[in-house]
């Protein structure tokens, strides 16, 4: 399998995403100059995380009408597997892939912290190697991190399943702050309704290897392997 | 053609909430301007364009409004002025 990960400037998830892929999972793996037009036949697109375009106008508004963001959503039109980590769930959601948008933290801080987070969907190609419910913990490093939606889209993606993590409180301890940026109910991470895109705050890449801590992260990309037959 | 200067007002909608307005507005109560009720804070925006009238450079901008300078999602926008260069 061969994931495409797209390098934009300001990019700083690219060779994290990279790594994973080669070192984690032992599959192929490219990256994307987003000035480019060419998917280099890549089966799964990483939209990574960091700061495209500075940040500029608001956080993935410009990166959204990068060259190669024309191949990124005809590939994701055609039902190919698309994850937006950080900064790329934001560009997903300003290219309109995935409904909503990302704001300011609500604690106005930039949050880098590891953070826990429940399986709210193990049935999609992304997370079927995790249990239901199972509570994971994953990293963030994000300062526009408040999903926000109307409250009709917000009904309509929990109705459907496409909540795929939420933030939630370890049930060992009380924590008050369970939520690192005030997103509208909980929602750390979704899914579109045909099921191949996925948009999430954390960073699954980040956390791979036993070695630098929790490895939480390496089911998502086990997950695209199994259920994406190449 | 004539030459136009548009001003665009990009705000948080009215509703959701707008954290860094909230912190711009306890600053102001701590310096003593209790009076103030609410801040929203936005963007502001000055575009120098070429177009054949003033109702088409607002055409223009309310399109690059909708399609770049605000998110449609979370914000509103405002033509706040239009002027001849």
């Amino acid at each position: 399998m061969k994931f495409g990960i797209v390098s934009f400037p300001g990019s700083n998830g690219d060779y994290d995403a990279y790594q994973s892929a080669i070192e984690a999972l032992h599959e192929d793996a490219v990256f994307l100059w987003h000035k480019d037009h060419d998917l280099q036949g890549s089966d799964v697109i990483i939209l990574p995380g960091g700061f495209s375009y500075g940040d500029y106008l608001r956080a993935g508004a410009i990166a959204r009408f990068s060259p190669i963001m024309r191949e990124v959503v005809q590939h994701a039109e055609r039902g190919g597997p698309v994850i937006g980590i950080c900064n790329g769930f934001q560009i997903a959601c300003e290219a309109g892939l995935l409904p909503g948008a990302l704001l300011r933290n609500a604690s106005l801080k930039f949050v880098c912290a590891p953070i826990g987070l429940r399986v709210e969907n193990a049935d999609t190609i992304f997370t079927s190697r995790y249990r239901q419910g199972q509570r994971i913990l994953l990293p963030i490093a994000h300062g526009d991190g408040r999903y926000s939606a109307d409250n009709e889209t917000l009904d309509r993606l929990e109705g459907e399943g496409q909540v795929v993590f939420r933030y939630a409180p370890d049930p060992l301890e009380a924590q008050e702050a369970y939520n690192p940026n005030g997103s509208m109910r909980d929602i750390a991470g979704i899914i579109n309704s045909a099921g191949n895109v996925l948009g999430l705050m954390p960073h699954p890449e980040r956390a791979v290897d036993p070695l630098l801590g929790p490895a939480d992260g390496l089911p998502l990309l086990e997950s695209i392997l199994q259920r994406v037959a190449v | 053609m004539s030459r136009y200067r548009v001003a665009v007002q990009i705000v948080p909608r009215r509703g959701l909430l707008d954290p860094q307005g909230k912190a711009v507005a306890d600053a102001l109560h701590t310096l003593g301007f209790g009076g103030v009720a609410e801040v929203h804070v936005g963007r502001h925006l000055v575009l120098d364009l070429e177009a054949k009238d003033e109702a088409l450079a607002r055409q223009q901008t309310r399109e690059m409004c909708e399609r770049l300078l605000a998110n449609p999602v979370t914000e509103d926008f405002e033509i706040a002025e239009v002027s001849t260069r």
